[in-house]
């Protein structure tokens, strides 16, 4: 399953930190982050659910880049 | 400005006049220590608390951590001045690059506003009703009002009006539309009312595609950013242990010696090193130098479905084109008249009344270019005659219209053409009276745009096409194209593209550029696959890396020049920013630098790249 969540974040650099902590998080399969758009794409793991896995990609993200925010 | 940026402008302003005040004022010690933390704090808390946050959570070799140490570590040693002034200086850096990347967001989301956000539909009152375009079905009739949005792609049932395309196309030239045309979603309606019935779903309309194909441009990374993102993981913490070892070596190796140690100067030296090294100009300017350029490059018309692919197609050196709706516009027209034995466009009205009931391309062709009334009560006698032509009768005058077959058939002598095309010749009252010649026309701007990319450095231009070696070669003869391989079925263009593909150097990329569907497994091997987009079939332009908006063959060549530019600024800003750096960084580790022009390397070179990545997104006059 893919979804698409708006994000808030200053940077590519962070942009792209984030991308890398999401995609690290589990149940997530891939994860894409456009800095252009604001956008993050999320693929999850068959099985997973979207609404107990972005908590988690949150505060993954959180963790390397404090002040970004995604709306889920 | 956001509000989050209004608040950081604030804290930087705050900030400023405090520093400005206090070096008025003659403090010392325990005092000046307490009111130079007032500006610090106000200017440095959120950089102090990532730092704390990176480190805690083991993320810590980033800007802020190394800006963090170099600033505590500068007030440590007294230098209250300096110790701020970085901050400060980061700050407003950051402050001016969140502002450029929001304002160019802007421009760009502008441009790409085409998202329709409802589609009209008549309820059984005949009133209109705002629905989700996501839920109109296939072959509902949709109401587009002057000043909307085509949302959904469609056939036009009622009405006729002007479109303003510019917004896909970068073409500012409108559009008209009557009953019967096609008409794709994302055109902006400009005059009249129009009736639509829709052929597709939304999801599957011009304006989703061309919108997921922006919005996914970032998934597919260029070798530049890969490379400062691996150069920034291992670079950070390499520039952090120099500068540990620069504090401590040498005074240590002093001490041994038997010197003075000079702690505080060394200690100076190596923050002065942290502040320089900052790779922030590096990490923000090249992802955003191709977000602009890919920005810059849609408000022209020309998609990219990633940087990967602007930058492979900088250095293309190969340009394979397809015939047919690349070249040619794929469409068959009269393109000339010849051997005219009465006034041609007298010719075209005989022809074009025979003609009327045929119902084959090549009459349609033929009628179109009369483009006048027919009247029906001016022919009599029509025959069609398979493989030959048509023999009617038009105010009592015999008219043959066909083949060479057909004027032996008859008896006619004939002038017999050497053109390339299709040939009508006509015969009145059993006389030859010239022929028209129906062919495929070449768009204008074709041979203007394969003399451009030769210019700009391109070194072969190869056409394939299915079509026969006669037209062909003509065709490549007249637009001055190198090679030319004809007859060919969709596998070969594959193989002589495969063929291509081996005889180059690996710096030099291949770009194929095609329409139609048989084009789509050589679009996806080709190094960079452009697609035409209006004329395209949906599988070129999902196999294709690169949509051109409008079918205009110089856009090849506008498409070069932006990934030129963009790689352009690209490389300028490595080899600026590192250079400017390296430099700095020699005269610091030796005191040569003090931290004023640290602050300049880091923040003036962040700023100079920053606006330096911004210029790709202007294309206008390449």
């Amino acid at each position: 399953m893919k979804k698409v969540y708006k994000i808030d974040v200053d940077c590519a650099n962070c942009a792209r930190k984030m991308e890398l902590a999401a995609n690290e998080t589990a149940g997530v399969k891939k994860a894409v982050v456009n800095f252009m758009t604001l956008k993050m794409e999320v693929e999850f793991e068959e099985n997973a659910d979207p609404k107990s896995v972005m908590p988690t990609v949150l505060e993954n993200c959180k963790k390397v880049e404090d002040e970004c925010e995604i709306f889920f | 400005m956001n509000k989050k940026q209004k608040k950081m402008l604030k804290r930087i302003l705050i900030s400023s006049a405090m520093m400005i005040i206090l070096g008025f004022l003659p403090l010392e010690g325990i005092l000046k220590f307490a009111l130079y933390m007032v500006p610090y704090y106000t200017i440095g808390h959120d950089i102090l608390r990532k730092a704390y946050l990176g480190v805690k959570n083991k993320q810590m070799f980033d800007e802020s951590f190394l800006m963090a140490i170099a600033t505590v570590g500068a007030i440590l040693l007294g230098e209250y001045t300096e110790g701020v002034a970085v901050m400060l200086f980061f700050q407003i850096g950051e402050w001016f690059q969140s502002y450029a990347v929001g304002k160019s967001r802007r421009n760009i989301s502008q441009l790409m506003d085409i998202r329709p956000d409802y589609a009209n539909i008549k309820d059984e009152n005949g009133n209109l009703e705002q629905v989700d375009p996501d839920e109109v079905a296939i072959g509902t009739i949709i109401v587009v009002q002057p000043g909307e949005k085509v949302p959904i792609d469609g056939i036009v049932t009622e009405g006729f009006s002007t479109l303003n395309t510019s917004a896909l196309t970068g073409e500012s030239l409108p559009r008209d539309v009557d009953e019967g045309d096609e008409i794709i979603s994302g055109c902006i309606n400009m005059t009249g009312l129009l009736h639509i019935r829709t052929t597709k779903e939304f999801g599957e309309s011009t304006v989703s595609k061309i919108l997921d194909m922006v919005e996914n441009a970032s998934s597919r990374k260029s070798r530049s950013e890969n490379f400062i993102s691996r150069f920034a993981h291992y670079y950070t913490p390499i520039v952090c242990y120099c500068a540990l070892a620069l504090a401590v070596i040498p005074p240590v190796v002093l001490l041994i010696l038997g010197h003075e140690p000079m702690m505080g100067t060394w200690i100076y030296r190596a923050l002065t090193f942290l502040v320089i090294s900052c790779p922030c100009a590096l990490v923000i300017s090249i992802p955003l130098s191709f977000f602009a350029g890919i920005g810059g490059a849609s408000n022209a018309g020309v998609l990219v479905k990633g940087s990967n692919y602007l930058e492979a197609l900088s250095y293309a050196k190969y340009v394979v084109f397809d015939k047919t709706g690349t070249m040619t516009q794929g469409v068959f027209e009269v393109s000339g008249i010849h051997n005219a034995t009465i006034p041609e466009n007298q010719l075209l009205e005989y022809v074009a009344h025979a003609e009327t009931y045929s119902s084959h391309p090549i009459s349609k062709s033929i009628l179109k270019a009369y483009g006048g009334q027919v009247d029906m009560n001016r022919i009599s006698d029509v025959q069609e005659m398979g493989g030959h032509g048509i023999v009617a009768r038009v105010d009592g005058v015999e008219v043959l219209a066909g083949n060479d077959k057909l004027m032996k058939k008859y008896g006619v002598e004939f002038v017999p053409c050497n053109l390339t095309g299709t040939v009508v010749n006509i015969a009145l009252d059993g006389k030859f009276a010239g022929y028209i010649l129906i062919s495929d026309l070449m768009k204008p701007t074709s041979a203007q745009a394969i003399s451009q990319l030769k210019k700009s450095g391109i070194k072969k231009t190869v056409m394939l096409t299915g079509d026969t070696k006669a037209v062909a070669e003509n065709v490549a003869a007249e637009l001055k194209i190198d090679i030319v391989h004809s007859e060919l079925l969709p596998g070969d263009k594959v193989d002589m593209v495969e063929k291509l593909l081996n005889g180059k150097s690996r710096k030099e990329t291949l770009v194929f550029v095609g329409d139609g569907i048989n084009d789509a497994p050589v679009l996806s091997r080709a190094d960079i696959g452009i697609a035409m987009g209006a004329m395209g079939s949906d599988a070129a332009i999902e196999a294709a890396d690169i949509v051109l908006m409008d079918d205009d063959p110089l856009k090849i060549v506008k498409a070069i020049k932006i990934a030129k530019k963009c790689v352009g600024i690209v490389y300028q800003n490595i080899y600026f920013a590192i250079g400017v750096k390296v430099l700095c960084l020699i005269l610091g580790a030796v005191g040569i630098a003090n931290m004023w022009l640290a602050i300049f390397s880091d923040v003036g070179v962040m700023v100079i790249a920053v606006l330096n990545a911004i210029r790709a997104l202007n294309v206008k006059n390449l």
